[in-house]
């Protein structure tokens, strides 16, 4: 039962019309800074750019895609139409104003701080306040979902959540409790210097707050994947999830470990003491589990629709899979990403193995093959799947769709792997220039060229993602029916309450949180002398 | 069941959800603040309590050695957005009477005709800091060195203010207006040099940094060399020396036959 259309139809279009916007920044940036571009003498037009992509692609982008497949899922999941459309409108137009208030000073050179902010650089005022506006605008939607949870509650006492409801909502939860991170360092460090109240800041007590939203931030942008991968997948290829059950315990282990391990993000830093980074680390490696019995159930729920079809064999089965089918070739591209990328983060993740390659372009390479391939190659087919529910018309061009997702799966290996490749050889991130002529990097021109390669097939991909969408608009009108959830293969009668509430994990979440985050936090925050003057973007 | 009911240990979700994961903390735990601190043979602990204070990060104390007698000074300048926040008429009047014993070689109009540099609408920062360093000693020199060891807080104040409000004119040596040389727009990421334009205008300002244009060519290459040679030595952080060590002497001669070429009002108009 979708009703609300164009309340979800608005949120996704807003989220690729701002990805079209900073997927071009990110072609143009791997081009300028490749030997196949001639260098345009200002580093500062770099970093414009770049904060423009990032900010985009990192706050703006999946926040609306996660809102808009919320707003859907609690419509058709629950079957009921969704309380607080009104305040839901105003989520949306609150980051509308949000993204263009702080593109404004992006656009004028004067916020140019990068998405992780950089303290003690400081920008624009009006950039922070921006962002603010974004996450306040995506906490509408976080009561919201637990609103109509509780509305479903009230009318089906007892009865289980849909699964899709149930992971939905414990993704808006762990955004809520991760945003507050970056939110504490916005309010209480970075804005009253930006506003010129204060000239000093603790860059060391940012990094730490920066951290505690960085990490579990990125299981915000997995969530409408995993979910796809759950809720999906199974049906549009005609099978059953394997198990109800494992579906929730990975969406709560994600609640409860994916939020307090965000200081192997600060493995390079003097101002954590190495237990804390320890603790962290050792959580971290927990968080490959809610992974990998996902990678397992999918698996097995894909191999019960590839027998339904009558697959036969050890291996035979993969043979009988719907292989036209757009969702299936989704699903294979983003597991083999999220192969690789999972591998490269068990470096990462690992405290000495992280020394060789922190800063480097393998970061950068890393997060694109999950992020932009394993992530958002999902949002693709999560869209495609919605848009005939939502425009009332038929998804005609399968060819075009599955070309699309060709492109995009292609255009990222061809992107990323070079882009590993270089970072291990030592090539730092975030540089606006590099010197192909000097004799010591010359030999990773070539790899470099790969990439920025590989960046046209990804924008080529993404306009024709944005053109199959848009030709949907126009399509021959056709009922596509219900929005509809896989089933699970023994579809629950009942569910122990642990595992129908969220109540339990986000307390244990909370918990973990104090431990882990409490002293590093206290410790600066209440030492005298750990702040610096700030540095104003463009001042004198 | 409901969710009161889920909070007690005898629901075996709790019993087990908070069991697990008390007890991966608690191991954790004793392995990052007790176990691995004690792993290191090459740090000694007085006890237990000493290594879990170290592993935590607890602030400590550094042994009392002696630091090594700092044979020359270091700049001492602390700046903060107020120190020279909206100056009086008066102070520039001040910083006017105080400025013509500075004319004979800095110029009556803030211009030099004796390659000392030229001050005439310099940022009032970099005054500033440069007047404190010659009167600490952190930056010496014959000639200047002797008029700043007298002046006051506020002289000082008042002179970078006057500075500061005067046109900037050009210069009394222009040439011909030369292309940007790589090292100002590229710097040499490879040697670790980043571009003069990054924060002498040209492309960005960083606080502190003068600009440049127009001033003495000479006067220029004898400061790249100075910081080459680790003569002059009041930048913070070393973040001159540091470039100027690693620049070719082709290097130091473009970048300041460059910048002697540019007309003043090329200056980046951020102020
Ligand atoms: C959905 C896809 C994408 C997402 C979610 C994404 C996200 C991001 C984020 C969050 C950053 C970090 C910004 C920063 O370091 O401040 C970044 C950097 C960057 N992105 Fe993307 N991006 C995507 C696609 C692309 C594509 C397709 C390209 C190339 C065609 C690209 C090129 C770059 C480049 C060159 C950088 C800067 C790396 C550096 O200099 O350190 N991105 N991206
Ligand atoms: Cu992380």
């Amino acid at each position: 039962m979708l009703v609300n259309r164009k309340l979800i139809l608005a949120h996704f279009w807003l989220a690729f019309a701002v990805f079209g916007f900073a997927l071009t920044l990110g072609a143009w940036q791997m081009f300028i800074r490749s030997p196949i571009g001639t260098w345009l003498s200002n580093p500062e037009l770099y970093y414009r750019s770049l904060t423009a992509h990032g900010t985009v692609m990192g706050y703006v982008f999946p926040t609306l895609v996660a809102m808009g497949f919320g707003y859907a899922i609690s419509e058709s999941a629950l079957e009921q139409r969704l309380v607080g459309v009104r305040w839901a409108w105003t989520g949306f137009w609150l980051i509308v104003a949000g993204s263009i208030m702080a593109l404004i000073p992006i656009a004028l050179g004067r916020a140019s701080v990068l998405y992780t902010f950089y303290p003690p650089l400081i920008g624009n005022v009006f950039y922070y306040l921006g962002v603010v506006l974004v996450v306040v605008g995506s906490w509408i939607w976080v009561a919201l979902m637990s609103v109509n949870l509780r509305v479903w509650r009230k009318a089906h006492p007892g009865a289980p959540v849909p699964l899709a409801m149930f992971a939905n909502v414990a993704g808006s939860y762990l955004w809520a409790w991760t945003a507050v991170g970056a939110a504490l360092e916005l309010l209480l460090q970075i804005i009253p210097v930006a506003a010129g109240l204060k000239a000093t800041i603790d860059a060391g007590l940012a990094r730490i707050f920066f951290s505690w939203t960085l990490h579990a931030i990125v299981y915000f942008w997995l969530m409408p994947t995993y979910i796809a991968y759950y809720t999906i997948v199974p049906r549009a290829i005609g099978g059953r999830v394997y198990s109800d059950s494992m579906a929730r315990i990975s969406f709560i282990l994600f609640l409860v470990v994916a939020m307090p391990i965000g200081m192997h993000h600060t493995f390079a830093d003097p101002m954590v003491g190495a237990g804390f980074k320890f603790i962290h680390s050792a959580f971290t490696a927990l968080v490959a589990l809610p992974t990998l019995l996902t990678v397992f159930t999918i698996c097995a729920s894909v191999e019960i629709a590839a027998r339904l079809r009558g697959g036969r064999g050890m291996f035979g089965w993969i043979k009988a899979l719907p292989w036209d089918n757009p969702m299936m070739l989704a699903l294979a591209f983003s597991f083999v990403m999220l192969g690789f990328g999972g591998a490269g983060g068990l470096i990462n993740m690992s405290y000495q193995l992280d020394a060789s390659i922190h800063n480097t372009q393998w970061i950068t390479g890393h997060f694109h093959l999950i992020f932009g391939g394993a992530i958002v190659i999902m949002y693709f087919a999560i869209a495609y799947d919605l848009w005939p529910h939502l425009t009332g018309r038929e998804l005609i061009d399968l060819r075009l769709i599955r070309t699309q997702l060709w492109l995009w799966f292609i255009g990222m290996i061809v992107t990323t792997f070079p882009w590993h490749w270089v970072g291990i050889l030592g090539m730092p991130r975030r540089m606006a220039y590099f010197d192909f002529g000097d004799p010591a990097i010359a030999p990773q021109a070539l790899s470099v060229t790969f990439s920025a390669i590989g960046g046209f097939i990804l924008l080529a991909s993404g306009i024709m993602f944005i053109v199959i969408l848009a030709r949907g608009m126009r399509a021959p009108l056709a009922d596509a029916g219900p929005y509809r959830f896989a089933l699970a293969v023994h579809q629950p009668a009942t569910v122990p309450v642990a595992l129908n509430t969220h109540a339990l994990w986000v307390a244990l979440m909370i918990a973990l949180t104090l431990t882990n985050y409490g002293y590093p936090i206290l410790n600066l925050a209440l030492s005298s002398g750990t702040s610096v003057p700030a540095v104003y973007v463009g001042a004198q | 069941m409901s969710t009161r009911d889920l909070f007690t240990f005898s629901n075996s979700h709790f019993r087990i959800g908070v069991g697990i994961t008390a007890a991966i903390l608690i191991v954790t735990a004793i392995a990052g603040f007790i176990v691995l601190p004690f792993a290191q043979p090459w740090v000694q602990f007085a006890n237990v309590w000493d290594a879990i204070c170290s592993a935590a990060g607890v602030p400590q104390r550094a042994p009392s050695v002696t630091t090594p007698e700092q044979s020359k000074r270091l700049s001492e300048v602390v700046l903060t957005s107020r120190t020279l926040a909206r100056p009086s008429q008066e102070a520039i009047g001040r910083g006017a009477t105080l400025a013509q014993r500075c004319a004979i070689c800095h110029g009556p109009t803030g211009i030099s005709r004796a390659d000392s540099p030229n001050l005439a609408g310099q940022y009032a920062a970099v005054i500033y800091k440069e007047l404190h360093d010659f009167r600490s000693g952190a930056r010496t020199n014959a000639v200047m060195s002797p008029f700043a060891v007298n002046l006051t807080d506020d002289e000082i104040a008042d002179l970078s203010n006057y500075y500061a409000y005067l046109p900037r004119l050009p210069a009394y040596h222009p040439t011909p207006q030369l292309p940007k040389p790589n090292i100002v727009i590229y710097g040499a990421p490879i040697r670790g040099i980043a571009p003069c334009g990054a924060c002498h205008g040209s492309l960005d300002n960083k606080t502190g940094s003068p600009w440049l244009e127009g001033q003495s060519e000479a006067y220029m290459k004898a400061q790249l060399q100075a910081f080459a040679s680790g003569e002059r030595r009041n930048d913070i952080s070393q973040q001159m020396r540091n470039i100027a060590r690693a620049m070719t002497p082709q290097e130091i001669e473009q970048a300041a036959a460059y910048y002697a070429s540019q007309p003043p009002d090329v200056v980046k108009a951020v102020d």
